[in-house]
């Protein structure tokens, strides 16, 4: 994609995504399409932190259950709008990515990928002890019963998460062709040297933690709504933990664009599956996938493409 | 309500329960701790030693330990192999910390789903004559079920520690990560000692799994909680050191089964966590460094 | 009389029981050229690890231009104007070359993305002559040229302290006389060089002044000559 061309065309996908929930009545690809786009936000977070700056996060779905449960939360005690909500989720888990990295980051990377595998498990303990909240057995979310210019919850819901997809690939490709950017790329590559240069190494990625912590809550924000029922078990399913790592891997982590298509390729296909098979064999399959992709293309379907096509210049 | 009994028994349980963490983390301590392996699978792979172990006990009526001590060697075979693909794709190319983390993370949770695919999410047990039994020492019960994996547990470590301090093979386990030099001097090649190594560290899943069914039912995901505890131990058990893991373990389980005691079993995941961030935070080069 | 640019005071630096360093001072001069030189393992690197941040001492202290540096962070080390090479080359391995120095250019010397940088990264390479390789992955790049790089990137910081740790090792003769030509050209511009080598000839036809290290301790320093003619340091050369 030409550089000049990515905010219009950004601004004419969101158009569209509203334009096609005006014509098409069906909800159900609506339903489908919200999964899709939210695995986008997701596995373009993951990549913020994964990808650019080379620290592995396991988490992911600590991050989207905080954000998501931020919601209920919120809802709850004040019944506030969803605008409210996405900011105050984006901050808490912000605040939760700043803390695990400013705990951990010192130390070698291989730490912080255990750090982030064990706060999901306290995390996820903690929300099934706190009542408030639903507990272990969950809680109901009643949905707001009309909406603005749309004619169902779903669909104004899938808009939003339209936009908030453009938004966090926006960020991230902002991100990837900035001076910090480069300063992530020089940490990933090697952390010494980038010091030495003149990184501030520490500061940066304590940045990184939180740009990738804040989309991730974005991301579980107005999912209290889309589902109505809400449950640690499935807040916290690991299904996100494993896409959030497997979307980027396969689609090639160098790049903004490698994420998004893992996750319009993986999500899209998990979504056509789910309704065939079942669910286990479904992530099963997402598993085999991610590691046939690290050992046989380790940068991913983007890396191949632009290698095929570079070989096809050659001839 | 505090009461003396309820302390002891809590000590002791704690002890058993910290033998048991020993064999969980042995694995891991070669691994991680050693070769310089980030094995997060390693938990994943002692629910599959507790399956199989069920599996044949449920066949056969074999003894759930016994059944765990068969399958050692084709764990050790399916140790030798991971190490070579992951030598092969990530070590070799020196790309270990990014993708390596993610070919572990992926064959965690491939076993974790084949699991659940093939048993299904229930909780399975095993028979035993043993379990079920316990033994009074004045005040203190001591249920078999935790007593047997506690005494496997130490004839594990005491058996690794003398492979690692007599054997010439165990010697060059140890200095693998650190002297390059004093390895070459010994004649003895990296990756075939590490290959070696790595094996042994998943043959102990076997054995570890056997143990984990004996003590209580297992279910496919119950290996996410040991993440957070063995590396914990590994770590604050001084990276590689054997005699440490076994300490740094015995330390958790008391601490757990104090906690579990006295404020609700609950808390026990809470309890890992903080153990953990003291291991990495307060101490990264362990109580026990090298 | 001006402060000297660097004093390192009883630099202490162990590792568990081992003493890489044991009380080294060294004061260099602005402007100097300055030899670091010592048999394998004598602390060479471990001292340059502490003057440039990455390793924190264990006793001693470090002054910069007057000021106390003992406990900064390397990069800020790195943007007071202390730049190094590795040993072993670590250049960034997913960028090209040009990317390589941007690095340097854009957090060290503070220079903004523009015309201005593209002139620098032109300017940087044409002097170790790697200008055919700037958009060439450093991944790609031979042994000799990462070394080139290592030392482009390292001038890209703009510093006023230039410490190079063996980049001449594995350099054909002419290859090192090129880079010595670079050091005294950067230094006739008023930068002060450290150099850390083992290629004698080279240390010696460089360096003002020179400290030898032997076993942690700095045991002579010196004029050339002096250092050549210093039994203690023949014997830690040579052995009894």
């Amino acid at each position: 994609m030409a550089a000049k061309a990515f905010w219009p065309v950004a601004i004419a996908l969101i158009l569209a995504a509203i334009g096609l929930t005006q014509l098409l009545a069906n909800e159900y690809y609506f339903f489908a399409a919200y999964v899709v786009l939210q695995f986008v936000v997701l596995a373009t977070a993951w990549n913020i932190l994964g990808g650019y700056t080379g620290y592995v996060n396991f988490g992911s779905a600590a991050f989207f259950a905080v954000g998501a449960y931020c919601s209920v939360a919120l809802i709850k005690a004040f019944d506030a709008p969803l605008p409210v909500l996405i900011l105050a989720a984006g901050a808490v888990s912000g605040l939760i990515g700043l803390a695990t990295g400013y705990l951990t980051l010192r130390l070698k990377g291989v730490y912080f990928a255990i750090a982030t595998l064990a706060l999901a498990i306290v995390l996820e303990t903690f929300i099934t002890n706190w009542d408030f909240v639903g507990g272990a057995s969950g809680t109901f979310v009643l949905r707001p019963k009309e909406v603005w210019l749309f004619d169902s919850y779903i669909k104004f819901l899938f808009a939003v998460m339209m936009v908030l997809a453009v938004a966090a690939v926006g960020i991230a490709r902002s991100i990837e062709r900035s001076k910090l950017g480069r300063g992530l790329a020089a940490i990933r590559d090697d952390e010494v040297a980038a010091e030495c240069m003149g990184v501030p190494t520490l500061r940066l990625k304590l940045l990184a933690t939180t740009i990738s912590g804040t989309l991730m809550g974005v991301a579980g924000a107005p999912y209290p709504y889309y589902v109505t029922y809400l449950d640690p078990l499935s807040a916290f399913n690991l299904s996100y933990a494993v896409n959030a790592i497997a979307m980027p891997m396969i689609g090639g982590t160098m790049t903004w664009l490698g994420p998004v298509v893992g996750a319009l390729l993986l999500g899209t296909a998990q979504q056509v599956a789910t309704v065939t098979i079942s669910s286990e064999l479904n992530l099963l399959i997402v598993g085999v996938m991610l590691v046939g992709f690290v050992i046989l293309a380790p940068e991913g379907i983007v890396g191949l493409v632009r290698k095929t096509i570079r070989r096809g210049r050659r001839r | 309500m505090f009461t003396f009994d309820l302390l002891a028994n809590a000590i002791v349980a704690g002890v058993l329960l910290g033998g048991f963490y020993t064999a969980v983390s042995l694995g891991l301590t070669i691994a991680f701790g050693r070769l310089d392996v980030v094995n997060i699978a390693h938990p994943a792979f002692v629910i599959l030693g507790s399956y199989t172990a069920y599996m044949v006990n449920a066949a056969f009526g074999v003894d759930p330990v016994l059944a765990g001590l068969a399958f050692t060697p084709a764990f050790f075979a399916i140790g030798v192999g991971i190490y070579r693909v992951y030598h092969a794709s990530f070590e070799r190319r020196g790309d270990e910390s990014l993708r390596g983390l993610a070919f572990f993370f992926g064959l965690m949770f491939i076993v974790e789903v084949a699991l659940i695919l093939v048993y299904g999410v229930d909780y399975r047990l095993v028979d035993a004559p043993y379990i079920g039994a316990t033994v009074s020492f004045g005040f203190v019960g001591v249920p078999m079920r935790m007593l047997v994996p506690f005494a496997l547990a130490l004839i594990m470590t005491i058996a690794l520690q003398q492979y690692f301090v007599r054997t010439f093979m165990g010697r060059a386990i140890m200095a693998v990560s650190q002297d390059r030099l004093a390895l070459q001097l010994m004649g003895a090649d990296p990756t075939r000692v590490k290959q070696l190594a790595f094996g042994i560290a998943l043959a102990t899943a076997s054995l570890a799994g056997a143990m984990l069914i004996v003590i209580g039912p297992v279910e496919p995901s119950m290996g996410r909680l040991y993440i957070g505890r063995v590396f914990a131990i590994v770590v604050l058990g001084g990276m590689g050191s054997v005699g440490g893991t076994l300490i740094a373990a015995l330390l958790l389980g008391v601490i757990e089964s104090l906690t579990a005691t006295f404020y609700g079993p609950s808390w026990a995941p809470a309890v890992a966590f903080g153990f953990l961030l003291f291991a990495l935070a307060v101490r990264p080069q362990g109580l026990f460094g090298r | 009389m001006n402060p000297p640019l660097l004093q390192i005071q009883d630099m202490t630096k162990r590792f568990g029981g081992f003493t890489a360093l044991d009380q080294v001072t060294i004061e260099i001069a602005r402007g100097a050229r300055f030899g670091l030189i010592g048999p394998n393992g004598s602390g060479k690197t471990t001292l340059i690890n502490c003057v440039s941040g990455v390793l924190a001492p264990d006793g001693g202290t470090i002054r910069f231009d007057g000021t106390d540096i003992t406990t900064l962070k390397a990069h800020r080390r790195t943007r007071l104007g202390i730049a190094r090479g590795f040993q072993i080359p670590k250049p960034f391995a997913s960028m090209t070359v040009r990317e390589n120095l941007a690095v340097p250019l854009e957090y060290a010397a503070g220079a903004r993305i523009g015309p201005g940088i593209e002139d620098e990264v032109g300017e940087i390479l044409a002097m170790v002559g790697l200008e055919e390789k700037a958009e060439a992955n450093a991944a790609g790049l031979t042994q000799i040229e990462m070394r080139k790089l290592e030392l482009a990137r390292a001038l890209a910081a703009k510093p006023v302290l230039l410490i190079s740790d063996e980049a001449m090792a594995g350099l054909s003769s002419t290859e090192v006389d090129d880079i010595l030509a670079i050091l005294l050209i950067l230094n006739e511009r008023g930068i002060t060089v450290i150099m850390i080598e083992h290629i004698m000839r080279a240390v010696m036809r460089f360096s003002e002044r020179i400290a030898v290290l032997d076993a942690g301790r700095k045991i002579a320093e010196g004029t050339p000559e002096e250092i050549l003619r210093d039994a203690g340091v023949e014997r830690a050369y040579l052995g009894e």
